[in-house]
């Protein structure tokens, strides 16, 4: 059973703890395979050619990639246990557009607003922190973004703001802060507690180790175009 | 049938994304009131009802928004389900396919194309080589197909709809070629195939507009280019 589902994923991405939770929320047992993404397998190369990027899922031979679209794939295929988007319509629109948000403008202001410099930071700073306003409004009064459960969005946001918070701590900054997001930090400490969702994280210090690396090798690179 | 409810649609005359979700409304035969926006003066109803992007298309359902155009047309397949063309298969695996493809060309191929409309020298042929590079992809995807998902017309399709109405607008601007019969033998056939639809080939803006409107947009990033670089 176990070799009919197989996820290839990477340790410290946040795409990959997505995909991780999804399954274990099923109730699904599956085949981790850990990439090393500077000397990518030819399994992902063959079930990726596109985007040679993890998470993939591949299931009884067939690949899926992109981890709201695989979240997608597994939610329609299996449907019973723990449901991670809502039956009707609307509901399943407004989470595709949260999710949809964090992927496509939350993720990169926010690398920006942290790794930028002059101009170009301050205005991500604005926009970052207008995002996460949005963000803590849409949570408000509700106990996950998915109501009473939480779902889809819950589990797309957070591994997302989880690893930010890494970022942060690595450029000791303070643009996500308890006092500013009360709402979005009291709904992190909830699914923190949570033991499901707490095993697919990455022990703390080691996610921090290798942001501080990937990020300091970063910058050198940078440096040596510039001066180059 | 049954009742569709109150359904709106804001969009500008031109917009490429405006476009897909008009195409899914008409295709399903769902009545609906248009509303063109003024981008440059955008409507208390846009700001109200998608006050994170304050962008078009929103779709409003009984007074209920929805933004996001590959977001609505979802919603409306699972809302007129009933309704055919069903915009996506019912296999998960097709499904997570055409969402997959639908995604390439909004998130790859229109950034591309979009790189060599407004840039011009070496940023320019990055560019295009860029979307040469998506072409063949996409043409290897849709070789043997009549459309992305297959036997019948669906959000992929709906996602690159802009190549065949815009790209030539894009090449007559520029004097470039983007897409050919010779190396592109499938993507052709499959863009006379979308025009053949009537909806779709009703529903494009008149290309004399498009051609005025998109090169005032060229002009202008070129000049914005200029001065930054000073």
């Amino acid at each position: 059973m176990a070799k009919e589902i197989k996820l290839l994923g990477t340790w410290a991405s946040p795409f990959s703890h997505r995909i991780e939770l999804a399954l274990k929320l099923k109730g699904l047992q599956f085949q981790y395979l850990e990439e090393d993404l500077s000397n990518k397998s030819q399994l992902l190369l063959q079930s990726n050619p596109v985007h040679k990027k993890i998470p993939v899922l591949i299931h009884n031979g067939n690949p899926i990639s992109e981890s709201l679209l695989i979240m997608e794939y597994i939610d329609e295929t299996w449907q019973h246990q723990n449901p991670l988007l809502p039956k009707d319509p609307y509901g399943r629109a407004a989470a595709r557009f949260w999710a949809k948000f964090i992927d496509e403008k939350v993720l990169w202001t926010a690398f920006k607003a942290y790794n930028d410099k002059g101009k170009e930071q301050e205005d991500a700073i604005e926009e970052f922190s207008q995002q996460l306003k949005f963000l803590e409004e849409e949570l408000k009064g509700k106990e996950y973004f998915g109501g009473e459960r939480f779902g889809f969005v819950d589990i797309a946001s957070f591994f997302i703001l989880q690893f930010l918070r890494v970022l942060q701590e690595v450029k000791e900054a303070e643009l996500m802060t308890e006092e500013k997001y009360p709402v979005l930090f009291e709904w992190m400490e909830k699914l923190q507690g949570n033991e499901v969702v707490a095993g697919c994280l990455p022990p703390r210090e080691k996610h921090v180790a290798y942001v501080r690396a990937r990020r300091a090798a970063a910058e050198e690179a940078a440096s040596k175009t510039k001066a180059a | 049938m049954a009742d569709q409810g109150e359904v709106k649609l804001l969009k500008t005359w031109s917009s490429l994304f405006g476009l897909r979700v008009v195409w899914a409304l008409k295709l399903k035969g769902i009545p609906y009131e248009s509303v063109d926006e003024d981008l440059t003066n955008k409507s208390d109803l846009l700001l109200q009802y998608n006050p994170v992007h304050t962008k078009v298309p929103v779709l409003i359902h009984n007074g209920k928004p929805i933004c996001e155009s590959l977001v609505i047309l979802e919603y409306i397949d699972e809302t007129w389900s009933q309704n055919p063309p069903s915009l996506l298969p019912q296999d998960p695996i097709q499904r997570a396919s055409a969402r997959f493809w639908a995604k390439f060309m909004d998130e790859k191929a229109l950034p591309s194309m979009w790189q060599a409309f407004t840039k011009k020298g070496r940023e320019q042929e990055e560019g295009l080589a860029s979307i040469a590079e998506k072409l063949k992809l996409l043409e290897a995807e849709l070789e043997g197909k009549k459309f992305f998902g297959g036997e019948e017309i669906g959000i992929p399709d709906f996602a690159l709809g802009w190549l065949v109405n815009l790209v030539p607008v894009f090449e007559e601007i520029l004097g470039l070629k983007i897409v050919d019969e010779e190396r592109h033998p499938s993507l052709s056939e499959w863009s006379r195939r979308i025009s053949d639809i009537r909806v779709i080939e009703e529903s494009w803006p008149p290309r004399d507009k498009l051609v005025t409107k998109w090169a005032a947009i060229r002009d202008h990033f070129l000049a914005t280019a200029r001065a930054s670089s000073g």
